[in-house]
């Protein structure tokens, strides 16, 4: 029988050696793959390639989520010593009784659209479930309404084998020639409310696949899991229309999500597939909530397309890399949807692996001299997608498309928390002063 | 603030125009007043005359946060929190960032005391242009023998740190206290059964106090009315930091209804809140990993929404690094420009020889190229190009930067490749590999793929440079 380890065990293992021990996914190797010509956009394989290094490690995490729940046991205090009465203040004679009150906001007037991803037999798709997104009458997990519908989040699968660190091959390896495979070990093992496939083999420059065969590998998905899938295409806007449209064409009626609308490629394209084969529709903008205004009326004047039918990607920076900006385009997005403004009353969805771009979260240790030491990056690199998930999350942000097996667990536990779905056994915090931690 | 127009404020000002305050109007002074960027107190004729005594005492008071502000400690590692205005960060700014303070226990042996403590005082990240720091220690009364206490508060400021006294028992606070009498401490707490013990020493030491009653705010709002109305004016609110399930959004849920009802104008619950993300190890974590990962994701929901100010254990780096970037994301000041000017910067004083860069002027971009090239001592050309202030990744999918785009900028800047270097040759982000063909062909120059992260510049430039003809 396995041993089983936990995660500390794992570091005490590593914490005699060289940190260089662990190179045999040295960033210098995997960086300078052939990243120049994945097309534009963020690469999610960079993100893999450069933060699932630790895969074995993930997957102690994906224990998460029933890592609460259990009694605690923790030393009682000593029993303080009784106070002497000559302390005994003058000035603070009696306690005084108040009442706290405070009202909801009146102005959150307007419900967030609900958008739903993927068609089961009764709407005459093949998907066994539907994902709900939207719905919110306040801030997301604020006490003035009920938030209808929970956080959902999507792992990525590619179309083709690509260089990956040997640890990411050691959790996707068996899979990558296969992206079926690959999309139900995400569903599978790591819990994936949805699959994104990137038809990234499409860009001219990396393999020029055509649309057509791309499309095959979008019907391989959906016969591999029965959850909702996101479509997206390699980032080259002349080309993306077209493969989006061909795999919209091949998947009609299962309700997916097309990604993406943006006002720098044939927007209209996109839209009519989605309309046409009965998909969703991505709209995407760059940190600039008048752009998102802009895009989103286009789609609904110009192309059409329902309500129901949109969500918006206003862009996900990383942490310590611009997600000041993310985090208050999103709010601001939200809260103008909520005061009524009916160009944003859409959910939205963050590319949360955008993360993995910062180089906290990859580098085996700071370029700049006078930082205090990073530490072991193989832990670094999840959290750092999950504080970048985390803080969208209460900007108002629905749908996460995430990488890492870990970071998807613990982005759920605290989103389910927060929600208010995640039992847990009462932690008596009173005597914190003298707990052991 | 009371007021939100400059016209407001400008009606308590001497209205003379007289410029000493540094601004040409009195105007444009009460502009800087309504927005914070100036105080009262820099207008010497409202602070020295007395004739407008009773007009600086009003704004003062029209001009108060909503949100008290607090200081901790004493000397320039002071630490202020609270002192908001708004809710959302867009509407103006949060002031006085999150502050997190480390704790260490007074049962410790004296060494791992010690080295806890340096290590917390001696915590660098740097990050455009400054260094992000960890703010104080929490120090825990675990034995709950005023002795032993005493001697760690002695050990612990030696440091220079700002504290927190942590105990519910008041000898040991007073204790802490009689060796600490000049540092400014913040007592933790007073709670239901010690109040009048606690806030006694409050007075008596003239130091901020937590007032903590967990999941209760009727009588977290009366223990602070009371604390109010006996004098005591820099109070601290501890509603409970639970670590689990429906204790933790409760927690929430308390966080964001005294800080709404506070910046609403309920003064008497308007004071800084302190969470405790440190209970996340009380949670039966059994991994030590996970335990330091969901005290992470605790604090960072509470630096989001309302905390002012933290008491953490996790000092692995992979805690420490996310928590003070993401205290740095949520209160730097959504007014400051996105982007540099576009245009050519020299690093050092380059010359036909030295190497030519490009980046965007996305601030945050161009100042990460820019340290780590000048910190590694590298002279070169840095040419920022205008794309609407976004990074290279992003605005090359975008087409906010192309080779037009990249020329242009040249052309802006007046620099020639072809006659201002001798290499005649561009070293483009790794990121943007994509535009070295079209850059070839529009500069007419020698295009070089740089690095994905300019954290790796140096050793690119000693591979690749000078470029082999």
């Amino acid at each position: 029988m396995a041993k089983k380890m936990k995660l500390s065990d794992i570091t005490n293992m590593f914490a005699g050696m060289d940190v260089e021990a662990l190179e045999g996914v040295t960033i210098e190797g995997d960086i300078e793959l052939d990243l120049g010509g994945l097309g534009g956009g963020f690469d999610p394989m960079l993100a893999a390639a450069l933060g699932q290094e630790s895969a074995v490690l993930a997957q102690h995490f994906a224990r998460i989520a029933s890592m609460f729940g259990y009694p605690v046991g923790f030393g009682a205090q000593a029993a303080a010593p009784a106070v002497s009465p000559a302390l005994a203040a003058p000035k603070l004679k009696d306690l005084i009784s108040a009442k706290f009150d405070v009202a909801n906001i009146a102005e959150w007037t307007t419900q967030i659209q609900e958008v739903p991803i993927g068609n089961t037999s009764a709407d005459g798709g093949s998907r066994g479930k539907q994902v709900m997104l939207g719905g919110e009458k306040a801030l997301p997990f604020y006490f003035d309404a009920p938030m209808p519908n929970r956080n959902q989040v999507t792992i990525d699968v590619f179309d083709m084998r690509i260089g990956l660190a040997k640890a990411v091959k050691e959790n996707y390896d068996e899979v990558m020639d296969s992206p079926g495979e690959w999309a139900k070990k995400n569903v599978e093992k790591f819990n994936a409310d949805m699959i994104t496939i990137h038809l990234i083999s499409t860009d001219p420059l990396i393999k020029d696949t055509s649309a057509k065969d791309a499309a095959k590998t979008v019907e391989e998905v959906l016969q591999a899991v029965d959850v909702p899938i996101a479509i997206g295409g390699s980032g080259n806007p002349q080309k993306d229309p077209e493969v989006l449209a061909k795999a919209a064409e091949v998947s009609e009626g299962e309700r997916c999500l097309l990604a993406s609308a943006s006002l720098n490629l044939d927007y209209a394209k996109i839209a009519e597939a989605a309309l046409k084969y009965d998909h969703d529709v991505l709209s995407w903008t760059q940190l600039d909530m008048n752009a998102q205004k802009e895009l989103n009326r286009k789609l609904m004047k110009q192309c059409n397309v329902p309500r129901d039918r949109i969500i918006m990607d206003p862009t996900t920076a990383a942490l310590g890399y611009g997600l000041d900006y993310a985090y208050t385009n999103m709010e601001r997005i939200r809260l103008a949807a909520l005061m009524g403004d009916d160009e944003l009353t859409f959910p939205m969805s963050s590319g949360t692996t955008n993360a993995w771009g910062a180089r906290e979260s990859w580098m085996v240790s700071s370029p700049l001299g006078q930082d205090s030491d990073w530490g072991p990056r193989e832990y670094r690199g999840p959290i750092w997608e999950i504080v970048t998930g985390l803080s969208l999350a209460l900007a108002g942000n629905d749908l996460f498309m995430m990488m890492h097996p870990t970071s998807v667990a613990v982005l759920k536990q605290i989103t389910q928390t927060l929600f208010g779905i995640v039992e847990a056994e009462p932690v008596d915090i009173a005597n914190w002063i003298g707990a052991e931690v | 603030m009371k007021i939100n127009s400059p016209l407001e404020a400008y009606k308590y000002l001497p209205q003379t125009n007289c410029g000493e305050c540094g601004e040409p109007t009195c105007m444009a002074f009460a502009s800087k007043l309504i927005d914070r960027s100036g105080k009262t107190s820099d207008c010497p004729p409202l602070v020295k005359e007395k004739k407008f005594a009773k007009k600086l005492a009003e704004l003062d008071r029209l001009l108060a946060p909503e949100i008290r502000q607090v200081t901790i400690g004493v000397g320039e590692r002071a630490a202020n929190i609270g002192g908001d205005d708004v809710l959302y960060r867009h509407k103006l700014t949060f002031f006085n960032k999150t502050k997190m303070f480390f704790d260490v226990a007074d049962n410790m042996e004296e060494a791992a005391l010690v080295e806890r403590v340096n290590k917390i005082a001696d915590f660098k990240k740097f990050y455009v242009g400054r260094n992000l720091l960890l703010d104080g220690v929490a120090i825990r009364a675990a034995s709950n023998d005023p002795a032993k206490f005493a001697a760690a508060v002695k050990k612990v400021a030696e440091a220079g740190l700002p504290m927190i006294f942590c105990s519910f028992n008041p000898a040991v606070l007073k204790a802490g206290l009689e060796v600490a009498k000049d540092k400014n401490p913040l007592l933790y707490a007073a709670n239901k059964d010690n109040w009048k013990e606690v806030g006694e020493l409050a007075l008596e030491y003239k130091v901020p106090v937590v007032v903590s009653v967990f999941n209760d705010l009727d009588a977290l709002k009366g223990l602070a009315k009371t604390f109010a109305e006996a004098g005591i004016k820099d109070i601290v609110l501890d509603p409970g930091t639970y670590p689990s399930g429906k204790g933790l959004k409760d927690t929430f849920t308390n966080f964001l209804k005294v800080r709404r009802a506070g910046i609403m104008g309920d003064t008497e619950i308007a004071y800084p809140i302190m969470a405790l993300p440190l209970t996340a190890w009380m949670a039966g974590i059994a991994d030590p990993v996970s335990a330091s990962y969901w005290e992470t994701v605790m604090a960072s929901v509470f630096t989001i929404r309302y905390g002012d100010i933290m008491i953490l254990h996790s000092m692995e780096p992979y805690s420490t690094l996310p928590e003070v970037h993401l205290a740095e994301t949520i209160y730097t000041d959504p007014r400051t420009p996105v982007s540099v000017d576009g245009g050519m910067y020299k690093v050092g004083n380059p010359d036909k020889d030295s190497p030519v860069f490009f980046t965007t002027n996305f601030a945050l971009t161009y100042y990460t190229v820019e340290s780590d090239i000048s910190a590694n001592g590298i002279v070169c050309w840095l040419l920022a190009v205008d794309t609407d202030g976004i990074g290279v990744e992003a605005a090359v999918a975008g087409g906010q930067l192309t080779s037009a785009k990249v020329k242009d900028a040249f052309e802006k800047a007046g620099f020639d490749l072809k006659t201002d270097t001798n290499h005649k040759t561009l070293i483009i982000p790794g990121l943007a590999a994509r535009l070295q063909g079209d850059l070839e062909d529009t500069l007419g120059a020698n295009v070089k793929v740089g690095p994905m992260d300019s954290g790796r510049i140096p050793g690119w430039i000693e591979k690749n440079w000078p470029p082999k003809q």
